[in-house]
């Protein structure tokens, strides 16, 4: 392509190469990052093959042979690497052979349970400490304020097995208003209609346990967000001009306070899909944080980077749905980026 | 209020939830019938015995595969798939007849065929255990379907100790002959002749057997369903327990610290039975190739040193039996005529005093690390225990962590001082005994060998002559001498026959009817 035809293309032809040049940014990243994981995974001491034989019971030369065979492992690391990275490049995510199973497959089939714990946690989490923390926000000094405060300080202090393990005290084991652990009923027949609600009543404790640490998280933040924007001119202008405080705190203070949120909800948005480890141990919730941690015992290697990758790649594309956000919340923001 | 009341309040539909079952879904009086809920942790990552033999792959395992003989609590055979057998005078010959109409899950007879090709061929390929028995076939014949003879190639005593499901668990030769057994696809439908085929498995969430129709004992199984749930975290399984969501638990399930609280709840009954086949046996490992533990002397004072008494009732909650030497009460050819170790800090610290190991201005006469096996928070528990005993001594111990992998690797590779062990014996010491003391299993990598290097002649010879050896008797009497050299030497500390709580519901009958007890088949498990 000469420099003519460059020109002519216009416009179009920048945001191409802008595309491609952010494309080949986004693949050189992930391999780094894969590289990085590879090196970290294989750091740790011991392997696939002495795990198994150490829960067995019995172990001989063959055994182990064997099984570092079929993992790989045989050869030498920068073969592994490389292969590693090739198969990286062609999207294949590699074989679980301790799983006998694919790792696209292995993630696909827990990511969903995981998808509709986080989420439904996180999305909660961020409405009511949006909500909370604006109420505290403007009621500053006053006694709501105070309680939430310490309410929302208590949550954040709160180590979340321990109010995972008091929620299912009360409510399953005192009350039995709710199941104690697991997903859904097994063993039974359900209409869909049953099937979610049964769903639903599973779900209620983890997510409760899970949105408490990011409510309060959320609410803190909004209400000094708030705070630093009740003293800004633009609220004594529409003070002045005699809006109701109703349509102050809806149109002028939140559009503008809500801007740290999106930031540190974007970031841990990331950690969404990595499951919460803590919470589906306490809730026998099979999702995929329990999958890692136990790739991550078992030394499954294949399955440890995988999802390790797939991580990654969601949490950079995350980032870039967090700077769109920004975008449509504060249209100061592209045009700050352009100066 | 209870759960289905209060979603009905929450405005779900009443007609949705009356379905659910809170306990057992059968008829009270009826022997046939039931679901078994119960839990399985950590979960297996497959289901085939016969490729992995990791603790909660055999838990489910042995529901899917049975295997030529069953043992009864002192660890006499029994029937199993074999419902008889001879042993010829030579000792070499072992002939067993099997029951006729056995069908595996597929609908295919289950032959002769499938047993030698278990045996003889896939097992001594994939299986560490039964590679070091079965291997000693020299040659076996299928003179009609329903009949096989397998003739060894040199005598060996524990053969008929060594048909368990665990260790010899039959395979159907139409689907893994000629196969790459480890990538087979039929893995993942774990075909098998047992009274349990896989209905369903959700990965993170629970196994679900059903019934297997065709099976071949009459009006067994007894029970529709048996439900493994995976349940990882140990609060969460007292809750189940508590709640009477579960009807089972077995091995490591209830946290010892849970033990006494969850016994008085009045529909379960607790015991410790049903290990008899693996009699678990823990000892502190120490590695002989170590200064000072390479001295006999210092390893007697360690023996004096451990509190054990106490250490059984404050970490394991009284549970377990004090071990006496190398070889478990429960195992065969066990001696209790053997020196005695009892608590005393004064002889362990003559011993030390003899040995020159004289106490430092601190106090301490000698630092050992303790590598904390990473089987669970009463290890971690333990340890400290041994800390604190062994310090009284003036032997101080410094505690180290690792997880599984980590455990395996320095272990196996002698890179430790101390450990603690777990060794499974399985009914005969030339099965599980053994191995941790004859030097020509001193093997760096590998678990489970002789990992202390500890190496006597006289040991390795009459372990070797006792395998051997057809006369129970003559057995007996070897058995015996080298158990006493033994507890002499001490090439490890033994400390507790391992015990677990395994709690039943009380009307859940023949759980721990067998030396094998929860990795049976549950063939005869019914709820009266």
């Amino acid at each position: 392509m000469t420099s003519a035809s460059l020109n002519k293309g216009g416009r179009g032809s920048a945001i191409v190469l802008a595309l491609a040049g952010w494309f080949v940014k986004f693949v050189l990243v992930v391999l780094v990052i894969a590289t990085f994981n590879f090196i970290l995974v294989h750091a740790a001491p011991g392997d696939p093959a002495q795990v198994i034989a150490g829960q067995s019971g019995a172990s001989d030369e063959k055994l182990l042979e064997q099984l570092r065979a079929e993992y790989g492992l045989d050869k030498p690391y920068p073969v592994q690497l490389a292969n590693y990275l090739g198969r990286v490049l062609t999207l294949d995510l590699g074989y679980s052979y301790r799983q006998q199973r694919t790792v696209s497959s292995l993630i696909l089939e827990r990511l969903p349970a995981t998808l509709l714990l986080t989420a439904t946690a996180f999305i909660l989490a961020l409405i009511a400490g949006i909500f909370l923390g604006t109420l505290a926000g403007v009621r500053a000094g006053k006694w709501s304020d105070t309680l939430l405060t310490i309410v929302s300080l208590l949550l954040y202090a709160t180590p979340v097995f321990w109010l995972g393990l008091m929620l299912v005290l009360l409510f399953a084991v005192q009350l039995d208003w709710l199941p104690a652990f697991g997903y859904a009923t097994i063993g039974v027949k359900q209409t869909a209609l049953e099937r979610m609600v049964d769903i639903g009543m599973h779900m209620v404790l983890p997510v409760i346990s899970l949105a408490a640490v990011y409510l309060a998280i959320y609410t803190r933040l909004m209400r000094s967000s708030v705070l630093d924007v009740t003293h800004q001119d633009f609220i004594k202008t529409a003070k002045a001009k005699g809006l109701k405080q109703r349509a102050i705190i809806i149109h002028h203070m939140l559009r503008n306070a809500v801007l740290p949120i999106v930031t540190v909800a974007g970031m841990q948005a990331g950690a969404l899909v990595g499951g919460a480890v803590v919470i589906e141990t306490v809730f026998a919730w099979p999702g995929l944080g329990r999958l890692i941690y136990d790739a991550l015992l078992q030394r499954d290697y294949p399955v440890l980077l995988g999802v390790f990758l797939v991580m990654s790649v969601i949490v950079i594309a995350l980032n870039l749905l967090t700077d769109a956000i920004y975008r449509v919340i504060d249209p100061r923001v592209s045009v700050r980026a352009a100066s | 209020m209870n759960r289905r009341e209060f979603a009905k309040m929450m405005g779900a539909s009443a007609v949705a939830l009356s379905g659910i079952p809170l306990g057992i879904t059968r008829a009270v009086g009826q022997t046939k019938g039931g679901t078994l809920n119960t839990i399985i942790q950590p979960e297996p990552p497959i289901l085939v015995t016969a490729l992995n033999q990791q603790q909660p792959t055999l838990t489910l395992g042995g529901k899917i595969y049975e295997s030529l003989l069953r043992y009864t609590t002192d660890l006499k055979p029994m029937p199993g798939l074999a419902q008889s057998w001879e042993v010829g005078s030579d000792g070499l010959t072992y002939t067993f007849k099997l029951f006729p109409n056995i069908t595996f899950h597929d609908g295919k007879p289950l032959t002769s065929e499938d047993v030698v090709f278990s045996m003889t061929k896939m097992l001594v390929e994939t299986h560490a255990r039964a590679r070091a028995i079965y291997s000693r076939i020299e040659k076996a014949e299928t003179p009609d379907p329903l009949t096989v003879i397998f003739k060894l190639k040199a005598p060996f005593a524990p053969f008929l100790t060594a048909l368990d499901c665990t260790t010899g668990p039959i395979v159907p030769k139409h689907i893994y002959d000629g196969s790459d057994y480890r990538k087979n696809p039929a893995n993942a439908q774990a075909i098998g002749s047992g009274p349990f085929k896989l209905k369903e498995w959700v990965k993170g969430s629970h196994v679900h057997f059903v019934r297997h129709e065709g099976y071949y004992r009459k009006d067994e199984p007894y029970l529709d369903e048996v439900i493994y749930r995976v349940i990882p975290d140990a609060a969460s399984r007292s809750v189940a327990l508590e709640q009477g969501k579960i009807q089972l638990t077995q091995w490591n399930d209830i946290e010892f610290y849970d033990v006494a609280r969850l016994s008085k709840l009045p529909n379960y009954e607790m015991t410790t039975k049903g290990y008899e086949y693996f009699a678990p046996h823990q000892w502190l490992e120490l590695n002989n190739r170590v200064k000072p533990m390479d001295d006999k002397r210092f390893r007697q004072a360690i023996a004096y040193a451990l509190d054990l008494k106490s250490m059984a009732s404050r970490v394991y909650f009284g549970l377990p039996k004090q071990a006496t030497g190398p070889v478990s009460s429960k195992t065969k050819f066990y001696e209790k005529d053997v020196k005695r170790y009892d608590y005393s800090i004064e002889k362990a610290k003559a011993l030390l005093d003899e040995m020159g190991l004289k106490p430092g201005p601190d106090g301490k006469r000698v630092t050992l690390k303790y590598l904390i096996p990473p089987y669970g928070e009463v290890y971690q528990r333990a340890g400290e225990f041994i800390r604190q005993s062994l310090g009284r001594a003036g032997i101080d111990i410094q505690l180290e962590n690792t997880d599984v992998g980590g455990w395996a690797d320095k272990f196996s590779n002698w890179d430790y001082e101390m450990t603690g062990n777990l060794v499974y014996q399985f009914g005969d010491p030339a099965l599980g005994v053994s191995r941790t003391y004859i030097s020509s299993n001193i093997k760096k990598g590998i678990l489970f060998s002789n990992t202390a290097g500890y190496s006597n002649p006289e040991v390795d010879r009459l372990f070797e002559e006792a395998a051997s050896t057809i006369d129970e008797a003559k057995r007996q009497d070897l058995y015996s001498k080298v158990q006493k050299i033994l507890v002499e030497d001490v090439p490890v500390v033994w400390m507790f026959e391992a015990a677990y709580p395994t709690f039943i519901d009380k009307r859940l009958k023949n759980v721990t009817a067998t030396g094998v007890g929860i990795h049976e088949s549950f063939s005869s498990v019914y709820f009266g």
